[in-house]
């Protein structure tokens, strides 16, 4: 149960928001622009960098829906998007995802544990400084939203089909614009 | 050094936010909410909450920083500096001391906030929204500090530097930036 008087129909970070509108509004222009905005990295990219952060955390609302939202960008592939949260290396993404990958983790641990050398690494890969930032920006934001998530303690269903389902739609219509069915006109 | 090329000059979060205005934006306006807009915390106790996560991601930049701008709303640098050592012995609310149990929980793992937590802050008068704010806090400086330290940024060591910002943050905000050129060489 959540430790304050969230609407119990609202699921994870959907009942935080809608508990308190005014900060819900830059938390998702925040994450509109760094996962839906123009980028030289995919969409389905910087999502599975936010998975792969939020499955380190263990916040299971995050994980999946985040998870389910990469699938809907490559093609359906849901085993991919599990191979990425259990062992990045051995999946079927770029050298440079996996370079970057090696940022975020280490980013969600504690930033100051990125060197010189893992930037050197991404940007042998081809990273960009933009690309290099918007990783390190996506997980250190992982980390805030997955703790808003937990330390409320929202409800996180662990019924994989809804997050299908809704991931779908987040995929196809962005992150505000889904949430003004709970904010109304807050989300503006 | 930093890792990428950023700005020269800026210092730790003026830094990234000067390179990449798109998500200044919001960034700021998180920050703007949450710590300055009216509250039933004071502008005072939710620095304090900032600096105290701050302080236990050890992101010089951020504690020094809302520090400054917490002691400039405290009249009392010396709070700041006994919330960091051990809030406990602080001679500061009851509910600020349960809210900063929570904020200290948060800054680890969400998860590690339990419902007796809760209910002791609510036995000193904290409200839900008190809680929520405190965790937003808490969770928002785990992102703010990734971000500064992630990127390398230049976290100078002057503590001038601090307590103007500090001062230029506790009259202003964080809407505008504190940190409009570069503040000389390094």
């Amino acid at each position: 149960m959540p430790h304050i008087a969230l609407d119990p129909d609202k699921p994870g970070i959907r009942g935080a928001m809608a508990f308190r509108p005014e900060t819900a509004r830059p938390l998702n222009a925040l994450v509109e622009v760094l996962l839906t905005g123009p980028s030289t990295l995919t969409r389905g990219e910087r999502e599975l960098i936010a998975t792969y952060v939020s499955s380190r955390n263990c916040t299971r609302y995050c994980h999946s829906i985040h998870g389910a939202i990469a699938a809907v960008h490559l093609g359906g592939d849901e085993a991919l998007v599990r191979q990425v949260k259990t062992d990045f290396m051995q999946a079927a993404v770029s050298d440079k995802l996996k370079a970057l990958l090696a940022i975020a983790g280490k980013v969600q641990q504690d930033g100051k544990l990125v060197t010189a050398a893992d930037v050197e690494a991404a940007r042998a890969h081809g990273a960009t400084d933009l690309e290099i930032h918007d990783t390190v920006l996506i997980a250190a934001a992982f980390c805030m939203y997955n703790r808003y998530v937990d330390g409320l303690d929202t409800v996180q269903p662990d019924d994989e089909a809804l997050y299908r389902e809704r991931g779908k739609r987040v995929a196809r219509e962005g992150y505000v614009t889904v949430s003004e069915e709970y904010l109304g006109a807050a989300a503006h | 050094m930093p890792h990428i090329d950023l700005p020269a000059g800026f210092p730790g979060i003026s830094a990234g936010l000067t390179y990449r205005p798109e998500t200044a934006k919001p960034m700021r306006e998180l920050a703007h909410i949450l710590l300055h807009e009216p509250n039933s915390l004071t502008p005072g106790e939710r620095e304090l909450i900032a600096t105290y996560v701050s302080s236990r991601n050890d992101c010089h930049f951020c504690q020094s920083s809302h520090g400054a701008a917490a002691a400039c709303h405290l009249g009392d640098a010396s709070v700041v500096d006994k919330v960091k050592a051990d809030f406990q012995s602080a001679p500061v609310g009851d509910k600020l001391k349960a809210l900063l149990v929570i904020a200290g929980k948060v800054q680890q793992d969400g998860k590690l906030v339990t419902p007796a937590d809760v209910a002791a802050a609510r036995a000193h008068g904290a409200t839900d929204m008190e809680i929520h704010d405190t965790v937003l806090i808490a969770a928002a400086f785990c992102m703010f500090n990734r971000y500064v330290d992630g990127l390398g940024t230049w976290q100078p060591r002057d503590p001038d530097l601090y307590a103007q910002m500090g001062k230029q943050l506790a009259e202003e905000g964080y809407v505008a930036p504190s940190i409009r050129q570069p503040v000389g060489a390094h």
